[in-house]
């Protein structure tokens, strides 16, 4: 399992366990700089008070001394801050390359599993739930390794600072020992109170967000009613809302940071008023009173540092519950390694599929019993109203799901002993959604690199002509090595049907899925495809929502709440069953009502 | 905003060409609450900087005159009491600071993004059609949060340490100009190399953001084609393009990091060299007399304030030009012109009734594009039923939209009434004509709030009796809680003609004299289809209606059938002479029926 096990410290300690464990060398070279980097900044404070005593009180207070010594002091120093500039590059560098790795390294395990989970797993995860689980999530789930190795620094860092001033001076150091857990206890207190108050802003921000995207997406509904100061009333609203969370953040800040500030130079204060005693009473020296208050004068931010994990730490656990989750799903549908080896139509057949999904409460019956045959070459038009199971079996009989019970075979063979190679090369699907990759026309079809395809120019040419989308690829200035998509050229829906129905048939498929291939197509057009359709030599399954689609098939499947109602050819199921005659009249009817 | 030919609409830039300054000021401009008693705030940064330099004071007072020499333990005391009052004082003061500048940016911040907001529902649909509308969403969400994060981490710490710099000059030079002059070489450098650092950081950030983007589209395709995917078995290639592209974006990431970690560990260096230096000059200058030990304990302390703003400036400016972009983004959408406009004079339509349409002359082309509509005359009846038909890309659509002045055409009027549409007041119109989409949006909420959505939120009698009147009464008692049942995000509980069903009865409430009806081309199951064809029938009753027709059987029923073709309106008439005619629509109608069965 991938999910964290145990209380809310043991995940933590986990987490950042596997993280380093992941990349170990990096985050070793990044805690290793960091050390380095506490010390040095330590040794630039102790180095501070030996040179007041051996160099600078001597020297000012008219002691004779060689500009040797003051030019050394002053080599070490810049020995030290080239050190200190070099740790600090090679920490924010090394333990910058370890988050991002970590975070890659989810991205690549997520997308994996979103490409070997099945339809049915798909089809119960929404769209934006998915996307942001392979981005934000992933990323939320690697924060934490950012600061981490700072804060392991700092640690290093206070425990020198506290050895350097007891060294130096015993009550000095005491001095420090209560400063130091005071700061870390203001930043707790800080972070206490800033957490909810940082969750309020994002949570009024996702608000703002939710209802500019609904109302720009409705402008033109806006715009018909003119309803645009209702809409800017209600985003006012939410606007107001996020302000005051934000000044609220501000408030809290506002406090604080002085707070911050202000305690390291109170401390620096207390150090004087203690020094003057220590060092008139002899205790102690000019530079032990130096090393303390220089020392408590740079730790406060680097003490933060150890705030930054903290804080975070919540959001990673989130961030990781949420990606363990498809990561630990299962379920993945191992091909087998049977191959076809027949030409022409396939025969298909299904006995007695029930498929299930979710568990206990949750538990959906999507199909029951059902038995289809559609010999070499025939063509079955399943029809049924929304929600039926026509999709499903769609996934069933294309093996994007595996049926609970009952099974599904090509000429023959259980289509889960068909290795994967066979069965695509068996079987195509043109998708309800005809779905567009972001690449060429050419690697659209052949859903391959350029050269690396089987498929010729000349047949996907052929393809784009039965499906007739020829003619406006022919228009495109790039031709077949157009780009396709968001980022290039954008199709209407029917378009991106013809050609999703060219993908389809360039592959000279035993069998042919389509489901609603055509719907955004032109009447005129469309009859142009299915005549085209008609004259291939496969075997057809069609879901069909019109006549038209209806009269390419032979026989006809009716479906409802998942279980066959009837099947025959169109004029007995019109003869015998209700339900059938009910969805394919409708149209007939409008029209005679209307006439 | 420069001057346009008539009926030329305008487009959403994606970005001002507003310098930095230029930016801040217009930026300021649009949010004046920003700037509201920015005096006193000022005053209070002054105090608080000022306040600052009271601990190094102390130290060189208390060095040289209470432990160098003869120790004066009492005078420390008190001088560290003062001190202490000092440092409150000024923490009080930065508190003030921080949260008068909190206040006043929101306030101001919240302004802008209002104004932005409203000014995108105020463009043509043409105009906001030239943006995506993710795009528009993160001008008034995330360009606005960026600014607002800026100020909140950035813009208040680059105002103290503004101050705070040139405190601690004054400070320096009153203890020793040679050591100031000294620590200003060191760190000149930096001031030199800052912008080109600058610009090369913005660049790789630049490279970040855009590799997101690569990635999330590729990611995305893993997940919306996953079908197709699936039935292709092409998985392996699409998850080697999606790994290709999470490591772009790793590499990019990285190479981010890097400059930025190189860019803080300079100035990391150079406040290192700079207390060396001090150190070494520093004590030889006291060997020459001219600094105490206080002196140069003094100046350490005044390195350290110096320094410390310095170094965070790369990160303070780096969020400064995100600001700046994001700034830009939101002025750009403020700036653009409103292309439809209400008219100076309007012209009163008179009473509601169903009113005539007429195109004449009228010819469109959308920017940058082939003309869509070309020599274009048409009456329209009040209180017909009209149906427009042609193929995808006929200009079937922008015919009818012009009716809704969704657009100004280039040449020629559309007139309702006999009325030019741009002489008639924008809020008159609306009420006079409405759309009803193909794609049913619906907003978050029950499907009584949906169907009740519009200027004069109907009651919920109201809402029943429609339901009524519709026939819908039986559809809407078979929903989970009737009208209250909620759609969910975007009506996703809903079918897609359920959608249509609730777009019909609010446009039904909205009563208006012409209807201009956007056919869905998706697919219905068939007890809804017949629902949605009832309910028009109940909601175009007594109206002029404009149906933009995808589906033949809307034209057979329609009072009279206007084909479009290529831009030019072929053929006008009622349905059966234009069968009979045996032109294009008779032609259209034949390979329909064959078709629908």
């Amino acid at each position: 399992m991938y999910a964290l096990p145990g209380g809310a410290v043991r995940r933590s300690l986990l987490l950042i366990g596997r993280g380093i464990r992941s990349q170990p060398k990096t985050f070793a070279l990044a805690i290793g700089a960091s050390a380095l980097w506490g010390l040095a900044f330590v040794a630039v404070g102790w180095l501070l008070g030996r040179l007041t005593d051996d160099v600078v009180v001597p020297a000012l207070t008219g002691e004779e001394l060689g500009t040797s010594r003051i030019v050394g002091a002053g080599l070490v120093l810049l020995g030290l801050a080239v050190t200190t500039a070099v740790t600090v590059a090679g920490r924010r560098i090394w333990a910058g390359i370890g988050a991002v790795d970590v975070q890659a390294g989810h991205r690549r395990l997520v997308t994996r599993q979103y490409l070997r989970l099945p339809m049915s797993w798909h089809r119960s995860h929404p769209t934006g739930q998915l996307l942001s689980n392979a981005n934000s999530d992933a990323e939320s789930a690697g924060y934490v390794f950012m600061p981490l190795p700072f804060a392991l620094g700092v640690i290093v860092m206070v425990i020198g600072a506290t050895a350097a001033m007891f060294a130096s001076d015993v009550v000095l150091g005491f001095i420090g020992l209560t400063v130091l857990p005071l700061v870390l206890a203001v930043n707790a207190v800080y972070r206490r109170w800033m957490t909810p108050a940082i969750t309020q802003v994002q949570a009024e921000r996702a608000e703002v967000s939710d209802v500019a995207h609904e109302s720009f997406e409705a402008a033109t509904i806006v715009k018909s009613l003119g309803t645009e100061q209702i809409e800017e009333d209600r985003f006012t609203e939410v606007t107001h809302r996020l302000r005051e969370a934000n000044v609220r953040v501000g408030r809290i800040r506002s406090v604080f940071d002085p707070v911050i500030d202000l305690m390291p130079a109170l401390a620096t204060l207390a150090v004087l008023v203690v020094g003057v005693h220590r060092v008139s009473s002899g205790d102690a020296l000019t530079g032990d009173v130096i090393t303390a208050s220089y020392l408590l004068t740079i730790l406060t931010f680097p003490v933060r540092a150890i705030g930054f994990v903290l804080g975070d730490l919540p959001r990673s656990l989130v961030g990781h519950d949420r990606i363990s989750r498809v990561i630990d799903a299962r379920g993945y549908l191992e091909p087998g390694d049977v191959d076809l080896s027949g030409t022409g139509g396939l025969h298909l057949e299904t006995e007695h599929v029930r498929l299930e999904v979710g568990r206990g409460a949750e538990a959906r019956l999507l199909l029951q019993d059902v038995s289809l045959v559609v010999p070499p070459g025939g063509t079955l038009a399943v029809v049924g109203s929304t929600g039926a199971g026509k999709s499903t079996l769609v996934d069933v009989l294309l093996r994007m799901t595996d049926a609970t019970e009952g099974v599904v075979r090509y000429d023959g063979v259980d289509v889960r002993a068909l290795s994967e190679a066979s069965r695509t090369a068996a079987a195509a699907l043109v998708a309800q959604t005809a779905f567009v990759f972001e690449d060429t026309v050419r690697s659209n079809i052949t859903l391959a690199d350029p050269g690396a395809s089987p498929i010729t120019d000349e047949q996907v040419w052929e393809a784009l002509r039965l499906a007739r989308a020829d003619a406006f690829i022919r228009e495109l200035p790039g031709g077949l090595d157009e780009v396709l998509g968001e980022r290039g050229t954008s199709l209407s829906g029917g378009q991106r049907q013809r050609i999703a129905i060219a993908r389809a048939l360039v592959r000279q498929p035993r069998l042919l899925v389509l489901d609603d291939a055509t719907s955004a197509v032109d009447p005129q057009v469309e009859q142009a495809i299915l005549a085209n359709l008609r004259e291939q030599a496969c075997t057809v399954v069609v879901i069909a929502y019109r006549n038209a689609t209806i009269a390419l098939a032979d026989r006809v499947l009716h479906l409802e709440a998942g279980r066959v109602v009837d099947v025959g050819t169109h004029a007995e199921l019109l003869a015998r069953d209700p339900g059938y005659a009910e969805i394919v009249t409708a149209y007939a009817r409008d029209r005679e009502q209307r006439a | 905003m420069s001057a346009r030919p008539a009926g030329q609409s305008t487009r959403i830039e994606a970005t001002s060409d507003l310098g930095v300054f230029g930016t801040l000021r217009e930026g300021l401009r649009l949010s004046p609450a920003i700037t509201r008693g920015i005096g006193i705030t000022l005053l209070l940064a002054v105090v608080a900087t000022v306040g600052r330099l009271v601990v190094p004071f102390t130290v060189q007072q208390a060095t040289d005159r209470g432990i160098v020499g003869d120790a004066d333990p009492d005078l420390v005391l008190r001088m560290c009491a003062i001190a202490a009052g000092v440092l409150l004082v000024t923490g009080v003061a930065t508190s003030w600071v921080n949260v008068r500048l909190f206040t006043a940016t929101e306030a101001g911040l919240a302004q802008l993004r209002i104004r932005a907001f409203r000014h995108v529902h105020d463009l043509s649909v043409l105009t906001q059609n030239t943006e995506r509308r993710g795009s528009l969403v993160s001008r008034v969400t995330s360009d606005v949060d960026t600014i607002s994060m800026f100020v909140q981490w950035g813009g208040i710490m680059l105002i103290l340490s503004m101050l705070q710099i040139l405190g601690a000059t004054i400070a320096m030079l009153f203890y020793s100009w040679q050591l100031t002059l000294v620590v200003w070489l060191v760190f000149l450098p930096m001031l030199v190399l800052a912008p080109r650092g600058q610009r090369l950081l913005n660049g790789a950030y630049g490279q970040v953001r855009a590799r997101v983007g690569g990635m999330l589209a590729a990611i995305s395709e893993a997940v919306v084609g996953a079908q197709t995917i699936r039935a292709y078995g092409s998985g392996a290639r699409v998850l080697g393009r999606i790994h290709q592209a999470i490591t772009a974006h790793r590499d990019a990431a990285v190479k981010a990091q890097v400059y930025s970690s190189l860019a803080f560990s300079t100035g990391t260096l150079l406040s290192g060299v700079a207390l060396a230096a001090v150190v070494t000059l520093g004590t030889m200058l006291g060997l020459a007399g001219q600094i105490t030990v206080g002196g140069l304990l003094a100046f350490l302390f005044l390195v350290q304030i110096f320094t410390g703003p310095v170094q965070s400036a790369t990160e303070v400016l780096n969020e400064m030009q995100n600001a700046v972009a994001g700034w830009r983004r939101v002025i750009s959408v403020v700036h653009t012109p409103i292309d439809v406009e209400d008219p100076e004079r309007p012209v009163d339509l008179g009473p509601r009734h169903p009113a005539s349409i007429s195109f004449s002359g009228v010819g469109f082309a959308y920017p940058d594009g082939p003309p869509v509509l070309q020599d274009v005359d048409l009456e329209i009846p009040a209180g017909s039923r009209v149906a427009i038909v042609g193929e995808t890309g006929s200009g079937k659509t922008t015919l009818a939209r012009l009716v809704t002045r969704f657009a100004d055409p280039q040449r020629g009027t559309v007139c309702i009434d006999g009325v030019d549409l741009r002489d008639v007041r924008l809020s008159d119109l609306r009420g006079r004509v409405v759309v009803v989409p193909q794609e049913g949006f619906l907003f978050t909420g029950t499907v009584a709030d949906n169907v009740g959505y519009g200027r004069r939120r109907a009651s919920r009698e109201r809402i029943e009796e429609a339901v009524a009147e519709l026939g819908l009464s039986a559809w809407v008692a078979s929903l989970p809680q009737g009208l209250d049942t909620d759609v969910g995000q975007r009506g996703e509980s809903l079918s897609a003609g359920e959608r249509q069903l609730v777009a019909i009865m609010r446009a039904y409430l909205a009563d208006a004299d012409v209807l201009v009806l956007d056919e869905a081309t998706s697919a219905v199951d068939p007890a809804t289809e017949s629902r949605i064809t009832r309910a028009l029938v109940g909601l175009t009753a007594g109206r002029t209606s404009i149906a933009i027709a995808h589906r033949l059987s809307t034209a057979e029923a329609a009072d009279m059938v206007v084909v479009v073709d290529a831009g030019r309106v072929v053929e006008v008439g009622p349905h059966a002479e234009l069968v009979a005619q045996g032109g294009r629509y008779a032609r259209l109608h034949a390979s329909w029926v064959v078709q629908s069965g």
